[in-house]
């Protein structure tokens, strides 16, 4: 995975708010993962039109101390399990 | 300190138009007469979703065998939970699955038996191939992601290729190669069931390469024969951390198995609430952490990795819940797993019998 790729939510995967634990989550069909906000704010920009590089843009310009590193990894643990999915833009 | 689960496994009913021999499900099932009412289950789910469960597994038996599954999924899903359908697609037409995906269900596990109708059938006791392909149909014209599961034993592990194929066929987003969990009927068949080792090592590269083939296309998911490992399986992630499961009686249990520990005594629905159960219940204790953990466990660097494995196999197998799983290595009664896994013979099947349907 690189910074050119544009990930999405797989299928049967989506965000949600837990009203329980008040953290935000996602619901995919093997289990359920619960955020923080960091995550979640990368979650909500995963929409298949924007590169890891542009969410990485976008969030720092909201939040300091955005690491693409941090990013990255995040995005490759969530892709291994089939979270998210997409395919570098061409 | 305990925390609160995040996902429920609702059995709905023991009914179910299959008879499995690997069925994982108690030999005792229960009637029809004494499962859960729609208002019963209704209760569950809101004091699941307020206890912290955000995923409802509506499985069984046969879900579809429950008229009322519509109303149930609506009530799930519009707590907030993700609604997962666990189920042989008998039944499930068109029409059903639009009608379940509108109420909320939100992915379908499909289960299939064999990758040719004559072997589906000497396993499933009845024909229900062709009805898994208009499942399938049925589920993707409904928009909804798939999941095949497919449970391996000796009888179909050498058609592991086609059974990919199949799952392909069926357009699966993803394909559970699952084999044999030796509880309910499963053990009862274990001699029938167990793979052989020449089986297990020709199935093995065969996922390997399909794993590759299909990768971005279709997940491809082996889960590993438990008696062939060294170590056990990391069960339920814990006793009593994640997850439960509420029986068709409202019988709650922190492992869909564990009502063959009968050392333990389990609380229902319909007695207790189910938080006071989940937090505070002498079954849900018994085996959480690890204060209850005997030799080898007590002093293994892996107690945390697999908490011991499974306290239903270990009573099955040795008589005592608190033993370390037999499956482990270094358990003392490691002897009793290793002779099963070198099946002789191979038996014919004992069929499930059809439950009481009144
Ligand atoms: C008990 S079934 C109930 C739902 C439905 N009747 C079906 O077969 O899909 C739930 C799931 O467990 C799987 N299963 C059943 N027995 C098993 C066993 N002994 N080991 C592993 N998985 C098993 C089935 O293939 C199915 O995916
Ligand atoms: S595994 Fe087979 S017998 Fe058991 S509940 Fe599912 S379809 Fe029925
Ligand atoms: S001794 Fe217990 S903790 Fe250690 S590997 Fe075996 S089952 Fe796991």
């Amino acid at each position: 995975m690189t910074a050119a790729w544009a990930p999405r939510l797989g299928r049967g995967a989506r965000l949600g708010f837990d009203h329980v634990r008040r953290v935000p989550v996602v619901l995919f069909p093997e289990g359920v993962l619960l955020l923080n906000d960091t995550a979640r704010a990368v979650l909500e920009w995963c929409d298949g039109s924007r590169s890891i590089g542009e969410i990485v843009e976008g969030l720092a310009e909201r939040y300091t101390d955005v690491r693409e590193a941090e990013v990255l990894g995040l995005l490759g643990e969530l892709a291994d399990r089939g979270i998210v999915t997409g395919a570098v833009r061409g | 300190m305990t925390a609160p689960p995040l996902g429920l496994l609702a059995e709905l009913t023991h009914r179910c138009p299959l008879h499995c021999p690997y069925c994982s499900n108690p030999v005792d099932l229960v009637p029809r007469s004494g499962e859960l009412d729609t208002e019963q289950w209704r209760s569950v789910f809101t004091q699941a979703r307020d206890l912290g469960v955000l995923q409802v597994h509506l499985s069984g038996g046969e879900p579809l065998a429950r008229r009322d599954l519509p109303a149930l999924v609506g009530h799930a899903s519009g707590l907030g939970c993700y609604v997962n359908l666990v189920t042989s697609g008998l039944g499930l037409t068109e029409e059903r699955m639009a009608d379940l995906a509108a109420c909320g269900v939100e992915h379908v596990q499909l289960s299939v038996q064999a990758a040719d109708p004559l072997l589906a059938k000497r396993i499933a006791g009845v024909d229900a191939f062709e009805r898994k392909r208009a499942a399938a149909a049925a589920v993707h014209a409904a928009g909804l992601p798939l999941t095949v599961n497919v449970v391996l034993h000796r009888g179909n592990l050498d058609q592991v290729g086609a059974i990919i194929a199949l799952a392909e066929e069926l357009g699966a987003d993803r394909l559970e190669l699952a084999n044999t969990q030796y509880y309910g009927w499963a053990l009862r068949n274990r001699d029938a069931l167990m793979p052989t080792r020449a089986q297990l090592d020709a199935a093995e590269p065969v996922v390997r390469a399909a794993r590759e083939r299909l990768a971005g296309r279709m997940a491809v998911i082996y889960v590993v024969a438990d008696y062939q490992d060294r170590y056990p399986k990391p069960c339920m992630h814990g006793w009593g951390a994640r997850q439960l499961t509420v029986a068709p009686d409202g019988t709650v249990l922190p492992c869909p198995a564990a009502e063959v520990i009968t050392t333990l005594s389990f609380d229902r629905v319909t007695t207790r609430p189910l938080a006071e159960i989940w937090y505070e219940s002498s079954s849900f204790d018994a085996y959480r952490g690890e204060s209850w953990m005997r030799d080898p466990c007590r002093g293994c660097d892996r107690r945390a990795v697999d908490f011991g494995g499974c306290r239903c196999q270990a009573f099955l197998l040795t008589g005592s819940a608190a033993n370390t799983d037999p499956v482990c290595s270094l358990s003392p009664h490691h002897h009793l797993v290793r002779e099963a896994a070198a099946p002789v013979a191979t038996p014919p099947y004992l069929m499930r019998e059809l439950p009481v349907i009144r």
